[in-house]
């Protein structure tokens, strides 16, 4: 494959920082709402957002089980924020009917790090990043409380998990798509290209 | 004026993080609610979030009177009742409204028209809080100067409380005209734009450079059907507020949840006329053109 294509999930969020980062990370971007748009993509980042408003445009729009099918077989998904939350094979504290896609072994605890006036900008190490640390933006944002024994961890900031990784599946708890910095969408890109 | 290097220790209040939070909800519906029961409605509906305010914009016309910040016992219960996130309106000048916001652990602070302004000079200092606000606009120059005194989210203010449209198309296209207009210019008009605009020359000159403002826009004041929320977002909204055109209707709970769809498919005609199937009575609504002057909210900020 020369040039992947990869979708943002495009339910609600910030889809458009996602776009332009892919495409500065050398993939072909666009958005994806619908079922025959996610057959197309070789890859899928799920922005951040709501996660509730997420859950449910999703469930109503009947992409929640195309979605978990192409997870299952396999293809790479980077969740930032919202998206953590929806890979996540658990929430520690769910809304009533609130659903997740699955697919990292983790349990998260949505708005860990507080309400707004508690969200923060921080250096982050992230392992398979190269070039120093990356700058973290945090908004409301999950941590993940414990992962399970196929997960690793790939990055914590004060004493917590803030990205994991498992197979062809990627999360963060900040927002790299917030920054000029690109380096964890070309992390992401490369993993497209690999699964290929 | 975004930060652009990270620090070593975490830092809160950035221009990063308060904008940044504002484009997680984009793509979404932000409601207007009055108590806790509303506010679970909202969210089962799919809101990104909810505004908490005493009486809708409707109810605040009807009533006359003062409107001021709402009581903090019901902020905090709105807060306790939901996991997205809460605004709250202050009225424009009013910092002390503002700091007891930010005390209660609100999301974001409306610095809001629609209440009776403290001040009729000056807005408030929005760069002295850690808490982001977003403020109302119906043009360009009005959308930089509550940017240059540090709103991080910028609504178009249409008319409140009345269920009709026109003024926030009005308000929009000329939002988005001006930004076309200025994308056209170079360098050297720069300068008598900036005049021209009662705005900064750096903001001006980045907004001419990016093709759109430096925060997230929304559209507000008139949504109350799917379909003006799409027309909305067609217009180059990237969200709604819709206020009483929600709890104000027959079935809440239906057109909420039909007026998040549409925001989402804006562009599907499908979908929007799917949603906007038997959603019962919509809100009465007010023909703007007989609102006499002093009752038009949007002529409240500077």
């Amino acid at each position: 494959m020369t040039t992947p294509l990869i979708g943002v999930l495009a339910l609600q969020g910030d889809v458009r920082e996602h776009l332009i980062a892919l495409a500065s990370a050398d993939a072909v971007a666009r958005p994806v709402r619908r079922p025959e748009e996610l057959a197309e993509v070789d890859g899928l980042v799920i922005p951040g957002g709501e996660s509730t408003t997420i859950s449910k445009l999703a469930e109503l729009f009947g992409l929640m089980e195309p979605l978990r099918e192409r997870i299952r077989a396999g293809m790479p998904v980077y969740g930032t924020c919202a998206g953590l939350i929806m890979l996540a094979d658990k929430i520690l504290d769910p809304r009533s009917g609130q659903e997740t896609l699955g697919g990292i072994d983790m349990i998260v605890r949505r708005n860990a790090f507080g309400r707004q006036n508690e969200s923060f900008e921080a250096a982050v190490e992230v392992a398979g990043v190269e070039g120093g640390p990356v700058e973290g933006v945090f908004i409301r944002a999950p941590w993940v409380e414990s992962i399970g024994a196929r997960a690793e961890v790939v990055a914590e900031h004060d004493g917590h998990i803030v990205a994991v990784r498992q197979g062809n599946a990627l999360a963060t708890s900040f927002h790299p798509e917030l920054t000029g910095d690109h380096r964890v969408h070309a992390l992401f890109v490369d993993m497209v290209r690999a699964a290929a | 004026m975004s930060s652009t290097s990270t620090p070593q220790s975490p830092e809160t209040g950035t221009a990063r993080v308060k904008r940044g939070m504002a484009e997680q909800l984009k793509g979404g519906v932000i409601m207007d609610v009055v108590n806790a029961e509303q506010a679970k409605i909202a969210e089962d509906a799919g809101a990104v979030a909810v505004m908490a305010l005493e009486r809708v914009p409707a109810d605040i016309r009807k009533d006359g009177g003062v409107a001021r910040m709402s009581d903090p016992n019901m902020i905090e219960e709105i807060i306790e009742a939901v996991s997205i996130p809460v605004m709250a309106k202050s009225r424009i000048g009013h910092f002390v409204e503002a700091q007891v916001l930010q005390s209660l652990g609100v999301d974001y602070i409306d610095e809001s028209e629609v209440l009776t302004p403290a001040d009729e000079v000056n807005h408030s200092d929005k760069w002295a809080f850690t808490i982001p606000f977003v403020c109302g606009a119906t043009n360009l120059g009005e959308a930089l100067r509550r940017i240059a005194e540090g709103a991080a989210m910028i609504r178009s203010k249409g008319e409140a409380g009345t269920g009709n449209v026109v003024e926030a198309v009005r308000h929009l296209r000329q939002i988005k005209n001006e930004i076309a207009k200025l994308r056209g210019f170079d360098n050297n008009e720069l300068y008598a734009a900036a005049k021209e605009l009662r705005a900064p020359y750096e903001l001006v000159k980045e907004v001419s450079e990016l093709g759109k403002l430096p925060v997230v826009l929304f559209s507000a004041g008139g949504v109350a059907t799917p379909a003006d929320a799409a027309l909305m977002r067609q217009l180059g909204a990237e969200g709604v507020f819709v206020g009483s055109g929600i709890f104000k209707s027959g079935d809440p709970a239906k057109r909420a949840a039909a007026i998040v769809k549409a925001t989402t498919f804006y562009d599907d005609p499908k979908i929007i006329a799917d949603a906007s199937r038997n959603l019962g009575e919509a809100m009465v609504g007010i023909n703007c053109d007989t609102l006499p002057e002093a009752e038009r909210y949007a002529n409240r900020g500077w």
